[in-house]
């Protein structure tokens, strides 16, 4: 039986398993949403196609399944720009499907048309525009496989209205050839031997670790690996929820706003193994003062992110699932040299022990004003270990990041390359329609939280129980803190004077909202909160001025904090 | 340094742009792009002549052969390998240096391919310098004109680049 193109895209998605749709309709993709009307698919109706980008990159950072993505042709497609280079600099998978003019008009300037495949080259793993009927299931079926495997990565598709409406016989593909995409999952065995070598000749090694545990699931991996050998692990934003942060081998976050014991450690080691992170600028400061007295092992499965930013000892290219289960393979194997290695790592611990207790993450208490930091720690404290956490952007991303404790892998959900304010509420309620039963939590600021608010009707219309959590400073908080430190104080811009009544907002949208001014009321709040069904939002009054220390200014090695007094 | 990377790719609507976007990006340069299809169906090869250190040139080659469109990229530059380019030259020509010019195009084994009363058009191909070097003895006759296609390279001896 022939099928019409969009009848033949939705039932590509089904072979691919996609149950969940985030999306906005539009002229462009009239016809899919009118198949969609009668499909066993379940689509999620945002409120703004960005949102729609946030939600399915929150649904895929907590599943590890692909996000799936509708928009339609021209502002529909460029509202998805900034939720596309999110996902793309984090190594999100999605697959975005945008309708397009029909074929003979592109390029004419017809109404609602937009060149997406040119606008977002930079910023997906691969794009594609469908310009005949008999390429789209291959389309469907290449465009997940790019997206999910090697670096996953999102993937536009571009679909012309005519081909949505031309019929074909429906063949599904089973496999996919592309020439030139091959993934090295496999890591080299002589050099993972080099490695165990190189780890064991070491007295002072740290893990530096970030997201792509995450992404390749080598949580387990890199536990057994970090418990067999007694090596202290720092962990990245992107990784705070992929190694358990009450483990005593874990150091916390280093960078910017890392740990002093994070920072230390990193500057004073003499190896240092980097798994699935990339040397961003916010972790190194000064490159060329990062890890100076290191040799450095670089375990990813992308080749460029290897020497990139730093030279490199020992490249090794490889799914990290792969590469810690055979390093660990290989020290099974080693028993009497790694006894002997962990003898001598005690001296290392204890200046490690030294830094944690000379300088922990900390924070002046307050009984009168209510502290973020406090927030964040009573958050935690009445909140299941699988609460799955999102963040806007700005301080309370790093209080939540350096006071939340992860304890379970894909739990904290965080712009950490882009950095995109208004990507936590749309990607909690990703998170929560893949989850229904489990707490998700967007911790939020006053100023990020506007930037997606729409979505409180989202979550309304489709009761998702997500609690919101506004730590509110009536500031944007972060570049206050740079203006404060940097800039004399002159507050250019970040005062927002407007004191908006967002339980009052909550309830229009149909929500449940709390306010909480005083510090005693910050538990009973919260539980009140957890309590209620549905959505619901927390306002906060938090102290104003508050900064999030410890922080290494822009320039500085990362040994160079200012720290809390 | 100077660096010639040959580049197989899938003869793909945007591909073009994969490639020239990816170094516009990264802030990498573009001296010279050529670019026609192989024998292979579906396929093109492209001849890019870049300049950067190790590091940089390390990095381009990973960026190159990270795009799902590229099939393959090899740097010429430590290799032996022969580079061709060809130029159309419009010179100026007075009574007095019409010898002259002509003369120049025998010594390159050049050819003049379009004649007027003022001018010659010159058709010369060549490694770069061999390019360089007839424009340096041309220039004093005033060239109006200068195409060129920028290297093409192939490497030297029985083996091939084949996607």
């Amino acid at each position: 039986m022939k099928l019409t193109g969009s009848q033949i895209l939705l039932e590509s998605l089904k072979c691919e398993g996609v149950d969940t749709i985030f999306g906005y309709p539009g002229g462009a993709v009239i016809n899919i949403y009118d198949d969609l009307y009668d499909s066993s698919i379940n689509h999620i109706l945002t409120r703004h196609e960005q949102a729609a980008v946030h939600a399915a990159d929150g649904y895929a950072r907590c599943t590890g399944r692909v996000g799936v993505v509708i928009a339609t042709s021209g502002p529909g497609a460029t509202n998805t720009v900034t939720g596309i280079a999110t996902a793309y600099m984090d190594s999100i998978p999605l697959v975005i499907i945008t309708g397009q003019v029909p074929t003979p008009l592109i390029g004419n300037d017809a109404f609602q048309e937009a060149d997406i495949c040119g606008i977002t080259r930079p910023c997906t793993k691969h794009n594609f525009l469908v310009k005949n009927i008999r390429d789209l299931a291959r389309t469907v079926k290449e465009a997940f496989y790019i997206a999910r495997t090697g670096r996953p990565g999102p993937v536009l598709i571009d679909l012309p209205k005519d081909i949505q409406v031309n019929t074909l016989e429906f063949n599904y593909p089973e496999t996919v050839e592309l020439r030139g995409y091959k993934p090295t999952y496999s890591g080299n065995f002589r050099q993972i031997e080099k490695a165990a070598k190189m780890i064991l000749e070491a007295r002072r090694p740290v893990l530096y670790v970030g997201g792509g545990i995450n992404l390749s699931g080598a949580n387990a991996e890199l536990l057994a690996l970090a418990e067999l050998t007694r090596i202290p692990v720092a962990t990245t934003l992107m990784a705070m929820s992929a190694f358990p942060q009450r483990h005593p081998l874990a150091l916390g976050m280093l960078g910017m706003h890392g740990t002093f014991c994070a920072n230390m450690s990193v500057t004073e080691c003499d190896l240092l193994i980097a798994i699935g992170s990339r040397f961003d600028d916010r972790v190194t400061g000064r490159i060329d003062s990062f890890a100076e007295k290191a040799k450095i092992i670089h375990v990813d499965i992308d080749p460029t992110s290897i020497k990139k930013n730093v030279a490199v000892d020992l490249p090794i290219v490889g799914d990290l699932l792969d590469v810690l289960s055979k390093l660990k393979e290989s020290f099974d194997q080693k028993t009497e040299q790694l006894g002997v290695f962990r003898e001598q790592l005690r001296e290392w611990q204890s200046d490690i022990e030294t830094w944690r207790e000379r300088h922990p993450m900390a924070y002046q208490p307050s009984d009168t004003v209510i502290k973020p930091q406090y927030v964040i720690q009573k958050l935690r404290e009445f909140s299941n270990d699988d609460a799955i956490i999102t963040t806007e952007v700005g301080q309370h991303q790093m209080w939540t990041a350096q006071f939340f404790s992860f304890s379970q892998p894909r739990t904290f959900l965080t712009s950490g390359g882009l950095g995109t304010m208004g990507f936590g509420l749309p990607a909690a309620l990703g998170a929560q329609v893949a989850f229904p039963e489990r707490q998700v939590i967007d911790i939020s600021g006053d100023g990020s939280f506007q930037m997606n608010s729409q979505e409180l009707a989202t979550l309304v219309q489709y009761q998702l129980p997500v609690k919101i959590v506004i730590l509110n400073n009536n500031y944007l908080g972060m570049v206050r803190q740079w203006q404060q430190m940097f800039f004399d104080k002159r507050y250019s811009q970040t005062v927002m004077e407007l004191p908006i009544d967002f339980v009052k907002l909550a309830e229009a949208y149909g929500a449940v909202g709390f306010n909480a001014t005083q510090v005693d009321e910050v538990e009973t709040v919260i539980q009140k909160a957890f309590a209620t069904p549905g959505p619901v939002l927390i306002n906060f009054k938090v102290s104003r001025e508050e900064n999030v220390l410890p922080m290494v200014p822009a320039g500085k090695a990362i040994h160079e904090m200012v720290l809390a007094s | 340094m100077k660096h010639t990377i040959s580049v197989l790719v899938e003869n793909e609507f945007g591909v073009l742009s994969r490639i020239s976007g990816l170094f516009s990006g990264r802030g990498f340069n573009i001296e010279s792009l050529s670019v026609a299809p192989t024998l292979e169906p579906n396929t093109s090869r492209m001849t890019i002549v870049t300049t950067g250190d190790d590091r940089i040139l390390e990095q381009i080659t990973k960026q190159l052969n990270k795009l799902i469109s590229t099939i393959k990229v090899v740097d010429f530059t430590s290799k032996d390998f022969i580079a061709r380019e060809l130029a159309l030259i419009k010179v100026a020509t007075e009574a007095e240096t019409r010898a002259e010019a002509l003369r120049i195009v025998d010594i390159f084994r050049a050819k003049v391919i379009d004649v007027t009363p003022k001018t010659y058009t010159i058709e010369i191909t060549g490694a770069p310098g061999k390019i360089n070097g007839i424009l340096e003895l041309l220039r004093p006759m005033g060239v109006k004109e200068v195409v060129r296609s920028g290297p093409v390279v192939i490497g030297r001896g029985a083996k091939g680049v084949a996607g």
